[in-house]
């Protein structure tokens, strides 16, 4: 970057860390963007709409993407994770484990023709979008990925996992840019930064911990998340709503799976659910206007700018919503019975449904004691990072220099993620401000 | 009858209700009678309960636990419906029949009407031991297991495996009293607290066994979790015997050619996490094509027989959910329903009776398929 002025850290290229790693880039400091994923765009990039605006989500996170991709202040650093953090505030020493894509990235032009050519082709298991789809061992995860470079799944590519395939290469035939090389090897690369910004993400608590949902054995039981990929134009099936081949005609959503829940661990409520269950029963209406749809709920919570008047519209679009947390779902003949209280009815009911969609917990990174350790952050009891003082100083951690963005610290929607993570920036900013140009 | 609502409310923590209403959209009986358990939370914090001298859905409640597996707020919905039975004992307003098994269980330790003297008949001709003759294990049989003609079949069926793969047991023979899991569940705390388990405790301690092997989940589920043993292990017969057939203890040289279908107990299941075990010991005998019906493990569909329902036939008896779980048995193709309950025998053997499925559906303990393949 040639810069002289003090760099910063960001961990993570959700929409948290793009916007932390934007706003320090535009104040002219240098930023090292450091994501784990070939992409950056985290979960917002899985994601159809927004609340409560209806705003097509890739359509206002792509150009940010772009912007942190082609950014002269931003050395964005894919499929790479911090393994090590020493030092104070003003100079952290940073390493930096660069993971092998197998392609160079140099000489990749993501025109996909490897993807298209691999003998495994279609077989793999698709994880940006949530299992519902299948793609090649060497992939991009999404047409908008920055960088649009194609990566090598070590574990199902043949030759890297099983030293063999066929006789030839296929992707290496299929290359017109020569960019397939198998001899790549991960590199270990030190930084010297001033401040660091932690926008690690959430991950969402596994449904098959609330058994009596049927998730895992009902095909027609899906998480939130993968309703999102069903319904998104850039998912598997181009935003059709159909499963099996059919079009649902009876869709019920249920809030609270594992959230504020004792037995789950997960006591807090997940605030996003309420309002992103609203937007999968218009996007439902939307698509198929004559579908039933039903959501049950314990206590409806739209707390944000826009978000109540949202919630009117959605029930003005004949969505019936019931009060009363399921209990059980199970199978009559082919259908599924959802079995709930309706408590205002105070009768217990058997709502037929073909779609059944689980608000699921957000829950911390599987990997945040690991990560937590090795940076020697505080996390609270819920697993979250601790910010120093819940209401003062709420974006930073307990580690000096340190600062925290989104869905890391606590769960919050995506308006909330980006004052967070310009708050962290800001933070950053200051300990950029005051500290002497690093030797040369 | 007035309500002390006071007690219900020093006793229970009730105040965490957050009236989401996954307690009674569980609840097995919650769709064909009117007992709603979220809505009894509510009127007793708002002390706002009705006279409950008649109120006789509270007996309909199977003690299933399905609500207190449930609930996200650790309430215990379960607890105040057992709570609201104990002031109804307290006063008497029993119904009359679980009065009469409340009184055969004082006078002769079964709730069956049946004599002590004869508790030990089931035994006749298989040469058990009374475990005051010393045994590692001790056999403790139900009062179903133990009268009940059907069940003993089930019963001689565990000792006949039990004795093929060598097990050392005992039985307390007529020494032997209810467990009381029913009595604590419908309500009669004093009984099960200061004379059975007052009693029964070192009594079984007393052995010198190293572990209660159960013919009941109702009887393991207060053993294991409500008596405060010490120094013994509590086993269900289906634990014991899928361990024997790990340790190549037991063997098959028979076979038993039927598609078999299985019906988790909610005491041994929903409240006990064992689903496993009863399972494993039916897929080990060959021949046998075991088959799962949809609702299953916690999903699984309770057959009403706890909670005192066995001495209760409910307040709405056309509708029994046995005779729903033996028409989905039945759906799977199976031929045989297993059962690893005596009440769960019970309840499903009369529903495909009353259903007029006898061609169609057996009811049989998995013992009684492992001693056919023996």
């Amino acid at each position: 970057m040639g810069s002289d002025k003090p760099a910063a850290l960001v961990i993570g290229g959700g929409i948290a860390g793009i916007q932390a790693a934007l706003d320090i880039a535009d104040a002219g400091f240098p930023v090292y963007l450091v994501e784990r994923e070939p992409s950056v765009g985290g979960r917002m990039s899985q994601l159809d709409k927004t609340f409560p605006t209806l705003d097509c989500s890739s359509c206002i996170l792509t150009p940010k993407m772009v912007s942190v991709g082609q950014h002269p202040g931003i050395n964005l650093m894919t499929y790479s994770e911090v393994v090590s953090v020493e030092g104070e505030p003003g100079a952290f020493r940073v390493v930096v484990r660069k993971k092998p894509r197998y392609v160079d990235e140099d000489k990749c032009t993501g025109c996909g023709l490897c993807a298209q050519a691999c003998r495994m082709h279609g077989r793999i298991v698709d994880t940006f979008n949530q299992g519902l789809g299948k793609r090649s061992p060497i992939y991009c995860p999404f047409p908008q990925a920055v960088p649009l470079i194609y990566t090598i799944d070590p574990e199902v590519c043949l030759f890297l996992s099983r030293g063999k395939c066929g006789n030839t290469f296929l992707c290496k035939d299929a290359c017109i840019a020569d960019a397939i090389d198998f001899e790549q090897k991960e590199k270990l690369i030190e930084l010297e930064v001033a401040s660091i910004v932690v926008a690690t993400g959430f991950d969402l608590i596994d449904p098959k911990t609330k058994p009596e949902f049927g998730y895992g054995v009902y095909p027609n039981v899906l998480t939130g998340l993968e309703f999102e990929r069903l319904s998104s134009a850039s998912g598997p099936t181009a935003g059709k709503i159909v499963l099996d081949g059919k079009e649902p005609q009876d869709v019920v959503f249920i809030h609270c799976v594992g959230s504020r829940d004792s037995h789950t661990g997960v006591p807090y409520c997940s605030r996003i659910c309420c309002m992103y269950s609203a937007k999968h029963a218009h996007l439902v209406r939307d698509r198929l206007p004559n579908a039933r749809i039903t959501v049950f709920y314990m206590d409806v919570r739209a707390f944000g700018k826009g978000y109540e008047e949202f919630y009117d519209r959605v029930k003005h679009e004949r969505v019936m919503y019931r009060r009363g947390e399921p209990s059980e779902v199970y199978k009559r003949g082919d259908r599924l019975i959802v079995r709930a209280e309706d408590t205002l009815l105070r009768r217990t009911v058997e709502v037929e449904a073909d779609l059944v969609v689980l608000a699921t917990a957000v829950v911390p990174r599987a990997d945040m004691e690991a990560f937590a350790g090795m940076v020697d952050l505080a996390r609270t009891p819920d697993g979250f990072f601790q910010e120093m003082h819940p209401k003062i100083r709420p974006v930073e951690s307990s580690r000096a220099g340190v600062f925290l963005a989104g869905c890391c610290q606590s769960p919050k929607d995506i308006p909330d993620t980006v004052a967070q993570a310009k708050a962290a920036a800001s933070s950053a900013m200051v300990i950029l401000s005051n500290t002497a140009r690093p030797r040369a | 009858m007035r309500v002390d609502v006071q007690q219900l409310l020093d006793n229970l923590d009730l105040f965490g209700c957050i009236q989401c209403g996954k307690c009674t959209g569980g609840c097995p009986v919650s769709l064909t009678t009117v007992l709603n358990v979220r809505f009894l939370i509510y009127e007793t914090l708002m002390d706002a309960l009705p006279d409950i001298e008649h109120a006789e859905e509270l007996w309909d409640c199977t003690c299933c636990f399905t609500c207190v597996e449930r609930c996200p707020k650790d309430v215990r919905p379960a607890d105040l419906i057992i709570g609201l039975r104990g002031q109804l004992v307290e006063a008497g307003k029993i119904p009359p029949t679980i009065g009469d098994a409340l009184m055969g269980i004082f006078r002769q330790g079964n709730p069956l009407g049946f004599a002590r003297d004869d508790r030990f008949g089931w035994a006749k001709g298989l040469d058990v031991k009374l475990i005051e003759e010393g045994a590692e294990n001790l056999l403790f049989t139900c009062c179903s297991s133990a009268y009940d003609v059907r069940a003993q079949i089930a019963t001689r069926a565990l000792v006949r495996a039990l004795q093929a793969a060598g097990v050392d047991f005992g039985s307390l023979g007529t020494e032997e009293t209810c467990c009381g899991n029913e009595v604590r569940r419908v309500g009669e705390v004093a009984m099960f607290e200061e004379m059975l388990v007052a009693e029964g405790k070192p009594l079984f301690e007393s052995t010198g066994a190293q572990r209660i092997i159960t013919t009941s989940p109702h009887c393991y589920n207060t053993f294991k979790n409500e008596y405060g043993l010490e120094g013994m292990e509590v086993v269900h017969y289906s634990q014991a015997v899928a361990k024997l057939l790990e340790e190549g203890k037991l063997t098959f040289s028979g076979r038993l050619e039927k598609k078999v279908t299985y019906h988790d107990p909610c005491f041994l299941g929903k409240q006990n996490g064992i689903f496993d075990e009863p399972r494993e010991v039916i897929r080990a005998i060959p021949g046998v094509e075991f088959v799962e019906m949809d609702r299953i493990r916690e999903r699984s569909l309770c057959c009403e027989g706890g909670g005192g329902r066995m001495w209760f036939e409910g307040t709405n008896s056309e509708e029994r959910l046995a005779f729903q779980r033996v028409h989905e048995a039945v759906g799977t193709g199976a031929e045989i329903l297993a059962v690893a309950c005596p009440f769960c025998m019970s309840m499903l053997e009369d529903a495909v009776k009353v259903q007029g499925l006898e061609e169609q559906l057996k009811v049989m303990d998995i013992m009684e398929l492992v001693v056919g393949a023996l």
